[in-house]
């Protein structure tokens, strides 16, 4: 049997605690890692071994629970989806930008929870169906329209890479407004116009520039950038339709 | 120290937490919910589960045949009437989700498809590529925003329960971003806290699977039932221990030795099938516990691949291509490639077993009731007796939904007409925990290391309580465990800030861990027979005559804790022959 390679890794990590702390302050710390490891295992050596007052959340380490965003070199990541091995030198590592500091890694995600309730993200159906009467029809096709949207894993990286949102806290953001459009894609749901009230306004998807960062960080491969497209198109319809075509209005 | 006064409090928001909740407000929207976990929702280990769910939905499959498969499974220590009410509810509750929006995989005509599991005759496992699990979980939660009724404290993590005049009444939690300790006083309280695989190095459990909830029911006089039995699923990645979803053999992947042969035809599971053509119930459709053993016969014959990783096994899924790879397997594609950098489209991957279920937990009945009135428990924290010695692929995530479910219902049969709450008495209870929080702060004298505790108890765990186990071993085991118990008294909490102090949480899970592992030595030890996932070396028969039973460990304070038994409930299938050697088709 061959060993695991290792290799020594730097890492620069912003500290704060409100407690004591006036402001942040970045610590070096150096560990060795598996040459195939992730800057998360990085992390966990250093509180397990070395520093246990360092604070980040973390759980599944196979990038579906969303837990451990974080700013490394700059760019908003999942820490246990960051390997090493793509690094020369010092990593930086910083909270996820956009959101408020608890302490050390760890931010507060509360004005994504409450923009995410604020869009409906459940079906709103016509009419209730009962159970009894078996599962509501849907082709691949149907399903296809919004199973990409429907990945978001809720890790807010595209909240920390949106330069509108860093303007306008305002804004309902990326991944709310994406699963808004996963509802109102999903042939199962009759709830568009109820999202409208959130959605079509000026927090809305009209805030989005389509800069498209969101789509580039996103580790699920969502592309939130698409879903507000589309919706602004669908949305543009709905104003031609009410303001222009005679009649048209609902 | 602040009250918050609700009518149920559930501990733990994922499958089942969430599905309690949600029937909770579904059938009395006036009910007070506090839905009180130690993570965001989406955050619970339920995202990770990949395969999908069982539940009779085919014109060909049959109840009978669900309850077959799941007693046979589990070794025939499986609560018969559990299992009939189980496979009765599974098909509603996942239509129940198709309601909510779950996406699940269709059928070009619109229905669900369903796949093939191990150990299951009829293909019946409903899913959604392979983030099943991932889309059950955030399905239920963004379900669960709609009720006004269900208040959230995430991020709180719950320490004990508040029991006085001799049942449940509420839990101490603390809200983990202030070091505030809060009580919720209850009329009922249901745990759905997941399970505590954590407790061994090498597993598929997120971080936050630390036996919590199990260990909290459990000091406070709840019996764990069955805990000695843990599944090591077959296919882990070698390095992480992610989870390739079993999926990958229900699509036709299959495994080999470094002679390429499919070594589970010598183990009880042949003769071999063609490749690429996946019969249900034989050879890689085996069931996860015979499945992992073989690995370890494999192991003992040198016929193991030795890799950087360790000794492994191999996982070929080439022949099945890169379309139906993308289409029925890309989650394993993508893990595969990032952590070991290995294609599957190109390139058979290691893998070897690893911890990933525990059957046992806190003791239910089908009504999801522990024996503390009051107290209920639905998920991986339990022990309803559905999946006995050893859990087929796909039962656990529709396990949540129906006792979830259970479990609300139960719980407000249980709220009506009872007397109003001692609140002194409530009060002085959850004084203790305050207490018991203020001397692991105060202590300067503390002396034992947090992570060198864990260390030894999860190295003691892997050597002692593995997939094949002896009288030696256990004996040593107990010991260890037992002495790990003591020293955690003076375990010494480095950090001492009250924000978000992950120091101080990390110290209680591992108390949680300890008890429950406490708790899976002396039940191993105590069972001197092999069945389902638990294998002896020194009693290799099943032994239906002294162990037809399930094992009870009641904790002792600081002492071992005490062991007794109680009946298997057997209704219409006898103890029998499991049978995967592809004969009965």
């Amino acid at each position: 049997m061959t060993q695991m390679k290792e290799r020594l890794v730097q890492l620069e990590v912003l500290r704060y605690n409100p407690d004591t702390d006036t402001e942040a302050h970045f610590q070096r710390y150096e560990v060795t890692c598996y040459e195939e490891g992730v800057v998360l295992d990085a992390l966990n050596k250093i509180k397990a071994d070395i520093d246990p007052t360092l604070n980040f959340r973390w759980s599944c380490h196979m990038a579906v629970c969303g837990s451990c965003g974080m700013m490394i070199n700059g760019e908003p990541k999942l820490s246990c989806h960051t390997f090493l091995r793509e690094y020369e030198g010092v990593i930086r590592v910083e909270p996820l930008a956009h959101f408020p500091i608890e302490r050390d890694l760890v931010t507060a995600p509360d004005d994504f929870m409450e923009k995410l309730k604020r869009v409906k993200p459940y079906i709103i159906p016509k009419e209730k169906k009962p159970i009894s009467e078996g599962e509501y029809k849907q082709t691949p096709t149907q399903l296809m329209k919004f199973r990409q949207y429907s990945m978001c894993i809720n890790c807010m990286l595209c909240y920390a890479a949106c330069p509108e949102y860093g303007l306008d806290p305002q804004f309902i953001g990326p991944a709310a407004l994406t699963m808004a459009h996963r509802y109102n894609q999903d042939s199962r749901d009759a709830g568009r116009e109820e999202r409208q009230e959130v959605v079509a306004t000026h927090e809305g998807v009209w805030t989005c520039t389509f800069v498209g960062a969101c789509s580039e960080v996103c580790p699920a491969h969502v592309d939130p950038a698409s879903a507000l497209q589309q919706m602004k198109i669908t949305s543009s319809i709905d104003w031609i339709v009410e303001h222009l075509i005679p009649g048209g209005k609902k | 120290m602040d009250t918050i006064s609700t009518d149920v409090a559930i501990i733990g928001a994922g499958g089942a937490g969430l599905r309690a909740a949600i029937a909770l407000a579904e059938t009395d929207p006036t009910l007070r919910i506090a839905l009180i976990s130690k993570v965001y929702p989406m955050r619970s280990h339920t995202c990770a589960a990949e395969g999908g769910a069982a539940g009779v939905i085919k014109p060909d499959d049959s109840f009978d045949l669900h309850f077959d498969d799941t007693v046979g499974g589990g070794d025939w220590l499986s609560d018969q009437d559990c299992v009939e009410y189980f496979v009765h509810e599974a098909p509603k509750e996942l239509l129940q989700l198709e309601h909510w929006g779950c996406p699940w995989n269709r059928e070009a005509d619109g229905s669900v498809a369903v796949r093939p599991f191990g150990g299951m005759k009829k293909q019946r496992t409903w899913f959604a590529a392979d983030k099943s699990g991932f889309h059950i979980l955030h399905t239920l939660f963004q379900t669960s925003l709609q009720f006004p009724s269900i208040t959230r404290y995430d991020e709180y993590y719950a320490l004990d329960l508040l029991v006085d005049d001799g049942r449940c009444q509420g839990v101490t939690a603390m809200e983990i971003c202030s070091g505030q300790l809060r009580q919720f006083h209850a009329k009922a309280v249901i745990i759905a806290g997941g399970g505590a695989g954590r407790m061994f190095p090498f597993s598929t459990n997120g971080a936050i699977k630390t036996g919590d909830g199990m260990a909290m029911a459990y000091r406070a006089g709840a019996p764990l039932k069955d805990m000695e039995f843990v599944q090591y699923h077959p296919t882990g990645l070698p390095n992480t221990g992610s989870l390739l979803t079993e999926a990958c053999r229900g699509e036709g992947g299959i495994l080999v030795n470094k002679n390429g042969r499919r070594y589970l035809q010598d183990y009880g599971m042949g003769p071999e099938t063609p490749v690429g053509k996946p019969q249900l119930k034989t050879m890689e459709l085996g069931p996860r516990d015979r499945v992992s053993q073989a690995y370890w016969h494999e192991l003992q014959k040198g016929n193991t691949v030795p890799t950087q990783w360790g000794e492994c096994v191999l996982l070929d899924m080439r022949h099945l291509g890169e379309k139906t790879i993308n289409e029925r397997l890309p989650l394993v594609r993508e893990l595969c490639a990032s952590y070991l950098q290995v294609d599957i489209v190109k390139d058979p991957v290691p893998i070897r077993p690893v911890v990933h279920y525990m059957m046992g937990g806190i003791s239910t009945n089908t009504a999801a009731a522990t024996p503390l009135p009051g107290l209920f428990a639905a998920g991986e924290c339990a022990c309803v007796s559905l999946n006995g010695a050893n859990r087929l692929g796909s039962n656990s995530l529709i396990e949540l939904l129906v006792f979830g479910r259970r479990a609300a219902l139960s719980a407000i049969e249980h709220i009506q007409g009872l007397p109003a709450a001692n609140t002194a008495a409530l009060n002085a209870r959850a004084e203790e925990t305050q207490q018991r929080i203020n001397k692991l702060f105060s202590g300067t004298s503390g002396t034992e290391s947090m992570s060198g505790l864990r260390k030894e108890m999860m190295d003691t765990m892997e050597k002692n309580v593995g997939i094949y186990r002896t009288e030696e071993g256990l004996q040593e085991g107990v010991s260890k465990i037992h002495e790990l118990r003591q020293r955690y008294c003076n375990v010494k909490l480095t950090d001492k800030s009250s924000v978000f102090n992950t120091d101080l949480f990390q110290a209680l899970e591992l108390g949680s861990m300890l008890d429950c592992a406490e708790a899976v030595t002396v039940g191993a030890l105590a069972r001197k027979e092999s069945r389902g996932s638990h294998q002896r070396l020194d009693y290799v028969e099943r032994d239906d005559k002294k162990f037809l039973c399930h094992t009870m460990v009641h904790h002792q304070g600081l002492d071992v804790p005490r062991v007794d038994y109680l009946d298997v409930v057997i209704t219409k299938s006898p103890p029998g022959v499991r049978d995967y050697s592809g004969d009965h088709k």
